[in-house]
This record gives structure tokens, C-alpha cells and sequence, in this order.
């Protein structure tokens, strides 16, 4: 028999198409290269290692949401829900120790594992009655502050619970007036999310659903992947990053405030998007949504090194560059779809 | 090869709201055949494969595979079974990898990770076998459509199918492509993989198929082995001939065409790349001229052109004697074309308006947004087509979306007859409307000729064409290749025979 081979070779515009991939976020490591060597021109001591750790220290909470953010964006969905749970997260360890008396590292696993629950059951209510998730999550959003507020709409302090206090131990690499610098625990927690997150998204068949969901959901289903359980997987782990969120920020600040982490899903969003992630999902990397997040605390650090600027001017920078991203996956994906027809 | 089959569909009943998509259809899959099935749109044989393959499931009937009774609720159960399916859209992500593509949900693991090494060996080796040659670390995105159709082929080949069904694989494929695809498939059948084969291409049906069932309007035509059954009976009985049905509507052509004038419409050379090839065609006022051909032959891209949906690249098209330039909907509807495309639901009614709304919007938007139509001359108008359609209910505060199919279509006409055009352009006016429905309106379309409108009427249906014709464009192959135009040639077997031949001649 006759064996006819046909070849085709990744024409030249694939080549491109592969590394149009890392445009995004090339551009935002670069923007964040830009941000630190601009503040170590003009800022004295800003080229001293410890502020870009404190990047890790400050954003700790919002990385984490971010990352949780990352896999609900990959697979086409959003979760607005995420700034709420985390403001419940922390006031629940705070009324549960304090007020109930609980042992702290049995509030935390509560506290999780009901971030993961919410999760589960926001993700199915997505899933099987096909809900928006804008919509759907939008029911977190309001639920958990109004419940943050029942509990108490006062700071609650944790200060006397022992437990809150291992999060800020801090291990130094070196003297930082010598040129070292110190973490908390809860900067490596947030780096252990990160990194098992990117082995999970990029490693495993639950991961790589993820990606087949964002990129087309009817396809993945007519491939008989378990559509179901991915999509409501994403929206678990984002419930869980959430409540994780909420336990770092109890372990920097000891105290609960009911208003905290107002907007927080908009900027986890933001960090996402910034990081390269595209909003229709499908395509973006988790790595990228850590650049995300190190831009906004670079802006904030910056801010902070002038003195004389409001903090808002955070959100201002922040807006702009979200759009001029926004613009530029816009202009990458049409060119992409003009190179294929 | 055992005789026994792997799988045996009986009395398999499908309805949707309202419509029978299948009616009692018997179907038997042998190991090791290709079986083509055969029909015009809306004959069921999509329905058909999607009951097979688990993503509807029938409201009557048994499906056996090998000899045990099954039931698929889901897409997914019916691979597990050994049945895949690939679809004439690549449903693929292409976002991921080709190798990931081929392997998602069954990629090889390294403990809980993917061992992507491992993935993409056995990706190039699985493409080798089946004779392509591709980056497969890159992504899907990167390759045409094609290459995208024949991964997603690799990837069922591989599911060690028992069942393979292939529903219109090769639409978007070229010559040398198919060539591959129909080799795969030879080597598949020799293994003994049953093949369920759906194409409207009947030269690769013809080439490749063991076996053929035809169905007609949800139902059993018959099956046949392909070497029996030639090329025209199959056209016969896929077009079928319902003359019994419906009542005879009186031909008058001499009576239509107003003599000795210009033509209304004259396309010189009309065409668009990839779509139809440049034709030749006029149109008179009180003419009908019908188009008939084989799903997929370019009946629709044909009139598409006129009505200025779609651009043409090539050719020039002149209106009342002059030429039409920087045609579109809105400028054709300005000139009098109006046209009522083949798919009602989408492209032409809104749902949730009532039938006067739907009725009352050409008219509407054909004498600005700004000026309002009186409520009582809306009423008249709108009372006066329920009337003369015969629409029913006969209530124009009725949501369209809960009348029937027939009643639907009678609206759209309505609605462009309220603006009297000079050309009206029907795409299958009557495809999945009760005998009723169509007997009104084919009546309709005669009296609205006699009138001296000119119609271009498109349908599947042979005997609606040449009952209601005054001339037939036959199509084949996105070509139009022959204008019918004497008296003898207004039949059915005219229209096939040349069908037939206009394969043969190139």
C-alpha cells in the first residue's frame, strides 16, 4: 500500500504565533525591570534587597488570591467573590479564637476548608445551572461582607492568640543594613502556593483541562475531558486561595476589620491580566500573574519612596496600564486571526 | 470478517419541540464497512449520529452494541464504549499543543504528573502512522484548518474506536487531504474499525464507501450497497418526490414573464472565491427562476450575492439596467430586493416580538426609525397578511417563537411583501414546514409572480422547483452549470440528469 506522508511545517507566522504567547508578559517584566531601575536612579536605598522583599510581605495576601484568580481566568471564568471570603476568612479566625475560644489551628483548617466548600458550591451553581460567573460570584461578593459585618463591624484583634503570631516570624538572609534581607513565613506560604500551582496548572491533566475548558468548553466536553469537575475545581481552589488569603492577612495585621480588602478581586483581577493571563481564558501563566502583582506593589513602593504622592496615584498608574494591556492581547489576538485566514 | 454487527439502531424516534427529527429509523453498522448515510439538510442524519454518540438521547427505539443494549446520556459515556466521533468543526482547543491535543484527558503520567517526553514520542509516532508530519510541541493554532481536522481524526483513531464516525470530515479539506484522510480510513476498515461516513461530496462517498443508508425527512429511505446503488437513484431518493402530497399548483410560465423587456437582474460573471464561481444569470419581472442542487453546491451563496449578504470579488451586477455598486443589505433592500435568507430563526425573526412587530419591521426600518407607522394603518396591514398568508393562530399580539415552523416563515414572507419589492430572494422557504404550510406557500409565490414581482426561489425540494419555476439554475460543486429553460426540461429527472452529467463533463 501506498503511504502518502503530508507534511506541514509551522509556517513562519507560527513561529511568531509561539512567541506571541510571551508578549504579554515580556512587557510586564520589562515594565517591571523599568519600575525598579527608575526608583533606584532617583530614591536612596532603593536598590537595597529588602524592598523587593517586601514586595512578598505587603502583597502576600493578594498574590494569593491572584493565583487563585489565575485559574478561574484560564478556564473563562471570574471570581468576584474572592475580596469578601477573604475578609470573612480573617474575621472568622478572629471570632473563633477569640470569641469562641477555639484552637487557632483549628479555626485556620475550618476557615479553609469552608473557603473551599464556598468554592465547590459557587463553581456547581456555574456549572449545572449555568449561571454567569460574574453574576454567581457577584452572590459571594456581597454574602460574605454583609456576614463580615454581622459578626462585627469593629476590628477585632487577635494579638493575644499565640498562634497568629508564628506568620511574621521571619527568617533573615543576612543583615539588611550589610546588604540582606529578611521573609516572614507567610511570604513562603504564599511562594508554596504559587509554585504548586504552576506544577498543577502546567504538569497535570487537571491543569491542562484547565487550559482545554478556557480555550473551548464545547470542544473539551465533545473531547470527554470531565468539564464539570474542572470547572468546578478552579472555582474550589480559588475559594481555598481566598480563605488561605484571609489567614495570611490575620497572621501580618493579628486583627480582623470588617472593611478590609474592599476591591480586592478587582486587583487580584488587574495583577491577572497584567501578568499576561488573556480575559476570554485559555492562554496565560501563572508566573506572569506573580510579575502582575509585583508591578502593583512596585507602584505602591515607588509611591511610597516619593513621600508626596497619594497612595491613590496607585490605582491611577494601575488603571492605565490595565488598559494599554487590555489593548495590547486585543491587538495580538487580531493579528493572529489575520495571519490564519 | 464476522457479518455480526457492532452496532444495530432499530425504530430510533427523535422529536424537538414539536418537530419529528426521526421517525422509526433502522440503522446497522458492520465491522470493518464504511457506511455512508446519506440526505439533504434536515433529513436527520446529524440527529442520527448525535444519538449515537450519547449527546441526545431518542424518545423511542433500541441501540445495540455489539449485541448488548446501550444507552449514552453524554458524549463522554459513548467513547468510553468506543465510539468517536469527528465533526466537521475541529473540536479541538487549539490553544494547547498539537500533542497535548491528541492526548488531553489521557495523557501519559509520570506518578500525578504529565510526562510530557513520553507525550510528544508518542505523538509523532501516532501521526506517523497515520501519515502526517508535524511540529507537535507547537501549538494547534499554528496549522490550517485542515491539518486541525486530520489531528483530530489521529485523536480518534487512536481511542481504539470500535465506532468511528466521521460527520463531514472533509468540507474543508483539498484534494491531497482527502486523499490521506480516505487512505486512513482504508487502513482503519482493513483492521476492522467500523466507519460511519457522512460527506455531501458524492465522489468521495462513491470512492470510499462500502454501504450506503439514505434517510428523507427523518425517515428510513432505504440501504443499499453502494455498488448498486448508482449515482442517480441516489440523487433520486435523497431528493424524493412528495408530487402525491401536495396539490398540483398550475404552471402558467407563458403568462408570467413580461416579453420582450429587459431583465430586472442581470449577474455578468458574478462570483466570490472559495464560495461560487463566477456565473451568468438574469431574472424578468413576473419571473420565477429556481435553484436547484445538491446541499453544499452553492444554491445559497448564489442568491446571497444578489441580495448583497455576502461581496462579490469578481464580475458586475446591474439592477433595473444599471450597475449596482457598494451593494449591501441595506442599499439592496433600498432598491426593492428583498431577501429572505434559509435560516429563519437566526437570521430573520425575533422571537419574543409578537407576529405583527415581526411583520411591520421592514416596513418600519424602510421609512426610518423616526417615523412612526399609525397604529391603525399597522393594524390593517398587519390584519390584511394574517388574512391573506393564512397565518395561524390568526393573532398578532402572538409571540412568533410559539408559532410552528410554517407559520414562521408565512410571517417573514409577510413582512417583505408589506414593502413591495421588485425582486424577492426565498432560501428554502419551506425546509422543515408541514405540507400545509408549503402548499400556501408555493400559492403564494405563483400569485406574487403573476403580480409581476420577480422571485429567485431556492429550494431542496425538486418538485417544488420545477412546479414553481419559470426557469431552473442547476448548481453542482459551487458551480452553476446549467440554465433550464423550455417547458420539457421543468422536471425532476431533467434536474438530476444534469446534475448527474455536470460531475461527469469536468
Amino acid at each position: 500500500m501506498s503511504t502518502q506522508t503530508l507534511t506541514e511545517r509551522p509556517s513562519r507566522s507560527t513561529l511568531f504565533d509561539g512567541l506571541t504567547r510571551y508578549v504579554p508578559i515580556g512587557a510586564t517584566v520589562a515594565l517591571l525591570v523599568a519600575l525598579y531601575l527608575g526608583g533606584v536612579a532617583n530614591y536612596r536605598n532603593f536598590d537595597n534587597p529588602q524592598v523587593i522583599a517586601k514586595l512578598f510581605i505587603d502583597n502576600a495576601s493578594l498574590l494569593v488570591i491572584a493565583v487563585g484568580m489565575t485559574f478561574v481566568i484560564l478556564s473563562g471564568g471570574i471570581d468576584l467573590s474572592v475580596g469578601s471570603v477573604m475578609a470573612f476568612a480573617t474575621m472568622a479566625c478572629a471570632w473563633l479564637t477569640v470569641e469562641a475560644g477555639i484552637s487557632a489551628p483549628l479555626a485556620v483548617a475550618l476557615v479553609l476548608a469552608f473557603g473551599t466548600a464556598w468554592g465547590l458550591l459557587i463553581g456547581s451553581v456555574i456549572h449545572y445551572f449555568h449561571v454567569q460567573p460574574f453574576i454567581a460570584t457577584l452572590v459571594g461578593l456581597f454574602l460574605f461582607r454583609g456576614l463580615t459585618l454581622q459578626i462585627s463591624d469593629t476590628d477585632v484583634s487577635m494579638r493575644d492568640v499565640e498562634f497568629f503570631h508564628w506568620g511574621m516570624t521571619h527568617v533573615d538572609f543576612g543583615e539588611v543594613r550589610d546588604g540582606g534581607f529578611w521573609l516572614p513565613y507567610l511570604s513562603f506560604l504564599a511562594f508554596a502556593v504559587v509554585i504548586i500551582s504552576f506544577v498543577v496548572l502546567h504538569y497535570t491533566r487537571f491543569g491542562r483541562g484547565v487550559y482545554a475548558v478556557g480555550g473551548s468548553e464545547s470542544s473539551a466536553l465533545l473531547m470527554g475531558l470531565p468539564v464539570a469537575r474542572t470547572k468546578i475545581g478552579v472555582y474550589a481552589i480559588s475559594g481555598f486561595c481566598a480563605a488561605l488569603a484571609g489567614v495570611l492577612a490575620a497572621f501580618a495585621t493579628k486583627s480582623a476589620n470588617p472593611l478590609a480588602n474592599v476591591g480586592a478581586e478587582l486587583d487580584a483581577i488587574a495583577a491577572v491580566v497584567i501578568g499576561g493571563t488573556l480575559l476570554t481564558g485559555g492562554a496565560g501563566f501563572v508566573l506572569g500573574t506573580v510579575a502582575g502583582v509585583m508591578v502593583w506593589g512596585m507602584l505602591n513602593t515607588l509611591i511610597a519612596f516619593q513621600g508626596n504622592l497619594s497612595s491613590w496615584w496607585a490605582r491611577i498608574v494601575m488603571g492605565v496600564l490595565l488598559l494599554a494591556f487590555i489593548l495590547l492581547q486585543r491587538v495580538l489576538a487580531r493579528s493572529g486571526e489575520k495571519r490564519r485566514t | 470478517m464476522s457479518d455480526e454487527p457492532i452496532v444495530q439502531m432499530t425504530g430510533i424516534r427523535k422529536d424537538f419541540t414539536g418537530v419529528r427529527a426521526l421517525d422509526g429509523v433502522d440503522f446497522t453498522l458492520r465491522p470493518g464497512e464504511i457506511h455512508a448515510v446519506m440526505g439533504e439538510n434536515g433529513a436527520g442524519k446529524s440527529t442520527l449520529i448525535k444519538v449515537l454518540t450519547g449527546v441526545h438521547t431518542p424518545d423511542a427505539g433500541q441501540i445495540r452494541l455489539d449485541g448488548r443494549p446501550v444507552r449514552f446520556h453524554s458524549p463522554g459515556a459513548a467513547q468510553a464504549a468506543g465510539i468517536s466521533t469527528v465533526y466537521q468543526e475541529v473540536n479541538l482547543t487549539d490553544n494547547l499543543s498539537v500533542a497535548e491535543n491528541l492526548f488531553a484527558g489521557r495523557e501519559p503520567r509520570l506518578g500525578p504528573f504529565i510526562n510530557f517526553r513520553a507525550m510528544r514520542r508518542k505523538a509523532r509516532a501516532l501521526l506517523d502512522d497515520i501519515g502526517i508530519d508535524l511540529n507537535v510541541a507547537a501549538p494547534l493554532s499554528s496549522y490550517s484548518i485542515a491539518m486541525q481536522q486530520l489531528v483530530a481524526i489521529s485523536r480518534a483513531v487512536d481511542i481504539e474506536a470500535k465506532v468511528l464516525i466521521l460527520d463531514e470530515p472533509t468540507s474543508s479539506l483539498d484534494r491531497d487531504e482527502v486523499a490521506v484522510l480516505l487512505g486512513v480510513m482504508r487502513r482503519l476498515a482493513a483492521q476492522g474499525t467500523a466507519m460511519v461516513f457522512i460527506s455531501h461530496f458524492l465522489e468521495q462517498v462513491y470512492e470510499i464507501s462500502d454501504r450506503m443508508t439514505v434517510l428523507r425527512n427523518g425517515k428510513l429511505v432505504g440501504e443499499w450497497a453502494t455498488a448498486n446503488l448508482p449515482e442517480s437513484a441516489l440523487i433520486g431518493h435523497m431528493l424524493g418526490r412528495e408530487a402525491a402530497t401536495l396539490e398540483q399548483i398550475e404552471r402558467a410560465v407563458a403568462a408570467h414573464r413580461v416579453a420582450d423587456e429587459a431583465p430586472l437582474v442581470t449577474a455578468t460573471g458574478l462570483g466570490r472565491k472559495g464560495s461560487i464561481a463566477p456565473y451568468d444569470l438574469d431574472v424578468h419581472r413576473g419571473e420565477v427562476v429556481g435553484l436547484a442542487g445538491l446541499l453544499g453546491s452553492g444554491r445559497t451563496e448564489t442568491v446571497r450575492l444578489i441580495a448583497g449578504a455576502d461581496r462579490a470579488d469578481s464580475g458586475e451586477l446591474r439592477f433595473e439596467g444599471g450597475k449596482v455598486g457598494g451593494h449591501n443589505p441595506r442599499t439592496a433592500a433600498a432598491r426593492g430586493i428583498a431577501f429572505c435568507p434559509e435560516n429563519r430563526k437566526t437570521e430573520g425573526l425575533v422571537g419574543d416580538l409578537t407576529v405583527g412587530e415581526n411583520m411591520i419591521l421592514a416596513m418600519q426600518a424602510a421609512r426610518g426609525w423616526a417615523r412612526s407607522i399609525p397604529v391603525a394603518r399597522r393594524d390593517r396591514i398587519v390584519a390584511e397578511f394574517i388574512e391573506k398568508l393564512g397565518i395561524r393562530p390568526a393573532d398578532p399580539d402572538m409571540p412568533v417563537k410559539n408559532l410552528s415552523g410554517g407559520n414562521q416563515q408565512k410571517v417573514l414572507l409577510a413582512r417583505w411583501m408589506i414593502i413591495e419589492p421588485k425582486l424577492l430572494i426565498l432560501d428554502e422557504p419551506t425546509r422543515g414546514i408541514d405540507v400545509g404550510a408549503k402548499a400556501d406557500i408555493q400559492r403564494l409565490v405563483a400569485e406574487l409572480s403573476g403580480e409581476g414581482m420577480a422571485v429567485l426561489f431556492v429550494s431542496a425540494e425538486l418538485d417544488e422547483v420545477t412546479r414553481l419555476s419559470d426557469r431552473i439554475a442547476v448548481l453542482r460543486d459551487r458551480e452553476l452549470i446549467a440554465v433550464l429553460e423550455s417547458e420539457a426540461d421543468m422536471t425532476t429527472e431533467r434536474i438530476v440528469d444534469t446534475i448527474v452529467a455536470g460531475g461527469k463533463n469536468d
